[in-house]
């Protein structure tokens, strides 16, 4: 399925976006999947319009109503890859292919890096957030994969015709169904990363150890920064840099709201969406799109 | 300057026994987030003029230097002072950052 503008998160900067691109006349999906960090808010009070405070619940879904209200499409499927094409993006989810003009990444402040002793020191140096980017210096090798959902299924999928092992590492999780002749599954709960110059050793709190060659980080569902790093997008500290039109380094790729780091406030994420959302109507009416 | 291809052939010559600062660029053709690394690469060479040598290597070409240099995941960022790696960055980075780290 094609669109113009493809958002992925629904809370107020993807939402917010939304709402200028709909009515703007771009044809406007937004796809979510994850809880977002306005629906776990208890009370508002800082936010403008409401005297009495608002739940973050409650303007977080009123959100989504007006966006489909206005003609917006809004389904929860995992995004699980955004590629380059030629004229804009891929993207799969859990459930569907579609390809899109402009893609607006808004997340939030995703958290999945997990908590496991050494994964910073070792990034770069066994450690990956990127199978497909860097499954080439794991060569029929042994690499494992931490995770247990979509994306780490999704994640193993691009390294199995490259390791000569696979062990998906749900750390605590329930096992996926996922059969394949060089890939394996452990349970176990994760406690640290061992190596001299590189990744050597996974040591799980039971005090077991298994020898690797590489770590490949999929757990929970993929981020904005996650998709910004595999695209090719500049960011620092795992937040997407931007400029004033929240554009990225990527022609028609867009971050907004927490995800790009600096105030985590609803009043500065929709300002950042109406921006993005703005400035996508104008990158396809450069494109002749529309 | 332009961007130098750098090469186990003219490593030791253009890399170790270098006058100045030189930075490297580790990357693949099919690597997604390294073509976008590239045009970086080939602002700070233009901004950095003579006092620092920036290179590219392709690590399936060579990949002994890919080796000699633990990269592991590509784009990977190495600034090299007198043949000894003064830092590295892993990911796609914001030319300012890299600049900085260069003065």
């Amino acid at each position: 399925m094609e669109y113009d503008v493809i958002i992925v998160g629904a809370g107020p900067a993807g939402t917010s976006a939304s709402l200028y691109t709909i009515r703007g006349n771009l044809k406007t999906l937004i796809l979510y999947e994850d809880k977002s960090g306005l629906e776990k808010t208890d009370k508002i009070e800082n936010y403008y319009g409401f005297e009495n405070g608002v739940s973050g619940k409650e303007l977080y879904e009123t959100g989504i109503k007006q966006a489909q209200k206005l003609g917006g499409e809004v389904r929860k499927e995992e995004v699980i890859k955004v590629e380059k094409i030629a004229d804009g993006f891929f993207i799969q989810t859990s459930q569907a292919k579609y390809k899109a003009k402009v893609v607006i990444l808004a997340t939030g402040n995703k958290k999945n890096k997990p908590q496991i002793i050494g994964i910073e020191k070792f990034e770069g140096k066994g450690v990956s957030y990127c199978a497909i980017c860097d499954g080439f210096f794991y060569r029929n090798r042994n690499v494992v994969v931490v995770g247990s959902g979509d994306y780490a299924i999704s994640e193993t999928n691009d390294l199995i015709n490259m390791a000569k092992h696979i062990t998906i590492l749900t750390n605590g999780e329930k096992a996926p169904e996922f059969r394949a002749d060089n890939v394996k599954i452990n349970t176990k709960n994760i406690k640290e990363i061992h190596g001299q110059e590189k990744v050597e050793e996974v040591e799980f709190k039971d005090g077991s150890k298994i020898k690797t060659d590489g770590l490949f980080v999929a757990q929970g569902v993929a981020g904005s920064a996650n998709f910004a790093k595999k695209l090719g997008a500049i960011t620092k500290q795992d937040k997407i840099v931007v400029n004033h039109h929240m554009e990225t380094n990527i022609k028609g790729l867009y971050a907004c709201g927490d995800c790009t780091g600096g105030l985590l406030q609803i009043a500065k994420a929709v300002h950042e969406g109406a921006i993005a959302g703005l400035q996508a109507i104008k990158y396809i009416k450069l494109m002749g799109g529309n | 300057m332009s961007v130098l291809k750098v090469t186990s052939e003219n490593y030791e010559e253009e890399v170790l026994k270098a006058d100045q600062t030189v930075l490297l660029d580790f990357y693949a053709d099919w690597c997604g987030p390294c073509k976008m690394m590239s045009p970086i690469m080939d602002q700070i060479a233009e901004e950095v003029g003579n006092n620092v040598k920036v290179g590219k290597v392709n690590v399936d070409e060579n990949q002994n230097l890919a080796m000699k240099y633990s990269v592991m995941s590509i784009p990977t960022i190495v600034i090299i002072k007198n043949g000894k790696v003064e830092k590295t960055f892993v990911g796609v980075r914001d030319k300012k950052e890299i600049i900085d780290a260069l003065n």
